[in-house]
């Protein structure tokens, strides 16, 4: 249902949604376009997901210097004022009108917004229970780490005593931060994997300070409890074996779905791996003059990085308004197993290197020594040994340079092993 | 589209005078009329029904809301009626029910969808069996089924899966949101001045010469006639008046709810061919947008046994790659199981017993959404042969104006000119179901206020949507604390 007798603002640029890659964008294109940029967020603070990750660790890559994730939300959304953006909360985008403009809602009314350029910086979330297909009672006491950390760092309420968090993730180590915090110890860390995916760096202290034990290959079962989480049945995936912790609290956490809605409801080309919007390496996506950057392309990689692709997109946002040519041609980049998915996904000729000149995969195998190999029509265009590991739960990079070769005017391009 | 005047807007049912949630009836020596046992569809629609006279009515629940059992869960479809066993009890209160159901869902903006359902045959057996699918219809009275042939199967519903050999169209069944029906029949009796006694299990019964005394949870309820619409504890509250006549048998039914991204796919209700194990597998539009798979149906003993299985998933998820395996790509956006009170008898259960003014309502299965205005009617007309004395109230207050959930109609986040009038229908809280500050504030302050987060979600879609609460849970709560804590100022 749309609404033509609603008032219209005309930005230059629109930017929908306001976490570290959309702020990070709004802040370098404000001072260089003429009109408005404008930030849609629909949270009551913009900032993303930083605003309640109450832990260390962000700004490295962008900011070169490491700050808290409030700190982080805060600082980007400053900056982003401060060059000039124009950031409105409580701003929910509810529909598509035509290729270029959107409705929205706040408390202050109904408004159409038409853009000649729109970035889809909507990022990513954790799949809830549901999504998981975990089967059992309903009780309370289950959360993912977004409402986790919702609750506790940004509404000081309380969770349970006793937790169990699901995956071994980054974000699970930053669950089991937040839980300590709201007084809930963690008696068990779970992963499919045959090893804790998360950095050793943050392992290590994980296992020895936190003082949490991981079961490694286990699966969640079933969730036991009539009222209150009372425990929960895991599997061993390789044995079969079956046992039941007891806990009040059980968080499930990683296992990310881009938060796509939006580009879906746009009918954008959308990516079977990363199921967000197929983009090339400028970023466009299937729609001449929409973009879309950060976690809704690659979910999840780190805040840094994904504010990268907002520093990344300002100069081919600025291409298209002083040249709103559509681009053309180009082939997919595909990833080949094990890895579930690359970003970004398509390679158009005369293109800029990616974001960071690197290509992101998502593994779902531990790769120790990854032997990396590009192809196009079968035949391997070059390959490369790489110095990291490719590990389940976080981002594998990939240097955009091993795509020298490709002829982007050939067959799908594939990136896996040797 | 039924009914365009659904719109969503704030309850304007009043001040919440009648239906606190845990009030005991022991301050009231003089006994009720009638005591109606049981807070689901059936047992709202008959104390709503009731009250249309001039009799004082409790309507006892023993949990903590309306409509938290039985009729919670089940799949939500207006139905014909067109598969019932023509001549039943059931057959003619579906048929009756489907149109007081539909008229009232206008008045109160209970929102209904008239989608229509296709029945799809998938071997030779069920396609030989639609013809006389179609003269079981015409014998409970519904007209409008037509036999197709596969190829307009495809055309209605192009996601199908492989292999469909034709069907049977069923154009005037509908979905509907089941959990405003419960509530708008239990907001609209106690408008009527039934006395709503939430948290009133009912543990024991005495029958004394001039009234029944229901001893619950929460205190003593005399009343001189009760009407048991328990669902599924009708049995047990049956034993307690010393009949033996059937037993409840839980039948769990599992649902798998896809994401609203999936409803492109699907604008009807998909039927499978019922088989004697029940009506089976279908795939269905949900009144708030989203794809429902299901249910699976599995006997069980435990009467609390509301939890899903591996193997119900399993089994939902093998029928969903068969039936529409695009759909399979989609999230899952929740999984439910409900409980729906089968029992040993063919029919529903409708009885009366004079001597110990005392009127069974068993054997209620899913139809009970469709029917339940139609029972109230019929349990009006029994318990009023079996002795009770009904002189229509010579005014009733006008039905409650329903806060709308339905996706296919306007809500308060896209109406401008409610946002205008207050901001609070601007503030979109739960990003996944759009829901607003406003809605959420206007529940708390209802005739029947949610007793929890979980009732709060059945009044205003919040938390319901695809993330689960990962965005909104924590703002949610909060916001429920603070709008529960104001109402009761």
């Amino acid at each position: 249902m749309t609404d033509p007798s609603l008032p219209v603002r005309t930005p230059d640029v629109l930017i929908i949604g306001g976490g570290p890659a959309g702020l990070t964008a709004a802040r370098t294109l404000a001072p260089k376009v003429p009109g408005q940029v404008l930030v849609l967020d629909r949270e009551k603070t913009a900032g993303g997901i930083p605003r309640h990750s109450d832990h260390t660790g962000y700004g490295l890559r962008d900011l070169r210097r490491v700050m808290s994730g409030p700190a982080y939300a805060r600082h980007l959304v400053t900056a982003a004022e401060r060059a000039g953006a124009t950031i409105r909360t409580e701003a929910t985008v509810t529909d598509w009108v035509d290729d270029h403009t959107v409705e929205v809602t706040t408390p202050q009314g109904r408004l159409r917004v038409h853009a000649p350029a729109i970035i889809l910086a909507t990022g990513a979330r954790e799949r809830p229970r549901p999504a998981r297909l975990i089967p059992g009672d309903r009780p309370r006491g289950v959360y993912t780490t977004g409402h986790l950390q919702n609750l506790v760092h940004l509404h000081h309420a309380k969770v349970g005593r006793k937790a169990v968090v699901v995956g071994g993730e980054l974000v699970s180590w930053s669950a089991v931060l937040t839980l300590r915090e709201a007084g809930c110890r963690t008696v068990l860390m779970t992963t499919r994997y045959a090893s804790p995916e998360s950095y050793a760096a943050f392992n290590l202290p994980g296992r020895t300070v936190l003082g949490v034990p991981v079961a490694t290959r286990t699966r969640v079962t079933r969730i036991i409890g009539h009222g209150r989480l009372q425990a929960v049945e895991f599997e061993n995936v390789d044995t079969g074996q079956r046992r039941t912790v007891e806990c009040d609290t059980l968080v499930l956490t990683g296992d990310w779905i881009p938060d796509h809605e939006l580009a879906r409801w746009a009918d954008l080309d959308i990516d079977p791996g990363t199921r967000g919007p197929v983009v090339d390496t400028a970023l466009r996506t299937s729609r001449a003059g929409v973009f879309a950057i950060g976690n809704l392309v690659h979910a999840v990689d780190t805040a840094d990085v994904a504010a990268l692709d907002g520093a990344h997109v300002a100069d081919q946002v600025l291409a298209w308004l002083a040249d709103p040519k559509p681009p053309a041609g180009g082939v997919r980049i595909a990833a080949d197993e094990p890895f579930r998915w690359v970003a970004p996904n398509l390679l158009r000729p005369g293109d800029p290197a990616p974001a960071r000149r690197r290509l992101l995969l998502w593994t779902d195998e531990l790769v120790r020594v990854p032997h990396v190999a590009v192809r196009q029509g079968g035949t391997v265009l070059a390959q490369r040994r790489l110095p990291w590991p490719a590990s389940p739960g976080r981002v594998f990079r990939v240097p955009s340079s091993l795509l020298r070769d490709v002829d982007p005017s050939d067959g799908d391009v594939h990136v896996g092993l040797v | 589209m039924s009914h365009p005047e659904a719109t969503g807007s704030a309850n304007n049912a009043g001040p919440s005078n009648n239906a606190g949630s845990g009030n005991s009836a022991g301050s009231t020596s003089q006994p009720f009329d009638v005591a109606v046992v049981g807070g689901g569809i059936v047992g709202a629609a008959i104390a709503r029904e009731l009250a249309g006279y001039e009799l004082s009515i409790a309507l006892v629940e023993a949990r903590d809301d309306v409509g938290d059992g039985t009729s919670k869960a089940n799949t939500a479809i207006l139905h014909t009626g067109f598969d019932a066993k023509p001549g039943t009890l059931e057959s003619r209160l579906v048929r009756r029910g489907y149109h007081l159901l539909g008229e009232y869902a206008k008045r109160t903006g209970i929102p209904v969808e008239r989608t229509g359902a296709l029945l799809v045959a998938w071997t030779p057996e069920e396609f030989d069996a639609l013809p006389s699918l179609a003269e079981k219809a015409r014998a409970n009275g519904y007209e409008h089924c037509e036999i197709v042939d596969a190829a307009e199967v495809y055309r209605q519903v192009a996601a199908l899966g492989e292999g469909a050999l034709g069907g049977l169209t069923v154009p005037d069944e509908s979905i509907i949101c089941t959990w405003t029906t419960n509530l708008a029949l239990a907001t609209d009796a106690v408008g009527r001045g039934v006395r709503l006694l939430r948290n009133h299990r009912v543990e024991a019964v005495t029958v004394a010469e001039d009234a029944t005394t229901l001893h619950t949870s929460a205190g003593d309820v005399p009343a001189r006639w009760v009407v048991n619409a328990a669902g599924l504890g009708a049995d047990v509250l049956d034993r307690l008046f010393g009949h033996d006549r059937f037993t409840v048998t839980p039948r769990r039914g599992e649902l798998l709810v896809y994401d609203k991204l999936a409803r492109p796919m699907i604008d009807k209700i998909v039927l499978p061919v019922p088989s004697k194990v029940g009506k089976g597998v279908l795939i269905s539009p949900t009144i708030y947008g989203n794809v429902m798979l299901g249910p699976t149906a599995e006997d069980l003993t435990d009467r609390t046994a509301t939890g899903t299985s591996e193997g119900g998933f399993e089994f939902l998820l093998d029928k969903g790659r068969r039936l529409m395996p695009r759909l399979l790509a989609e999230e899952v956006t929740a999984s439910y199981a409900g409980l729906r009170a089968a029992i040993d008898h063919g029919d529903f259960l409708i009885q009366a017993d004079p001597t110990q003014r005392y009127l069974l309502v068993g054997g209620i299965r899913s139809t009970g959404l469709t029917s339940g205005m139609a029972i109230g009617e019929y349990v009006r007309d029994l318990i009023a042969e079996a002795g009770l004395t009904l002189v229509p109230k010579a005014e009733l207050p006008d039905p409650p104006r329903m806060p709308n959930l339905g996706e296919a109609f306007p809500r308060p986040y896209q109406r401008a000119d409610l946002i205008a009038a207050d901001p609070a229908y601007g503030s979109v809280v739960c990003f996944c179901e759009r829901v607003t500050a406003g809605e959420i504030r206007d529940a708390c302050r209802s005739v029947i206020p949610p007793a929890s987060l979980e009732g709060l979600r059945r009044r205003t879609r919040a938390m319901n949507g695809r993330c689960q609460g990962f965005y909104c849970g924590a703002e949610v709560s909060d916001l429920f604390t603070n709008s529960r804590n104001e109402a009761t100022r």
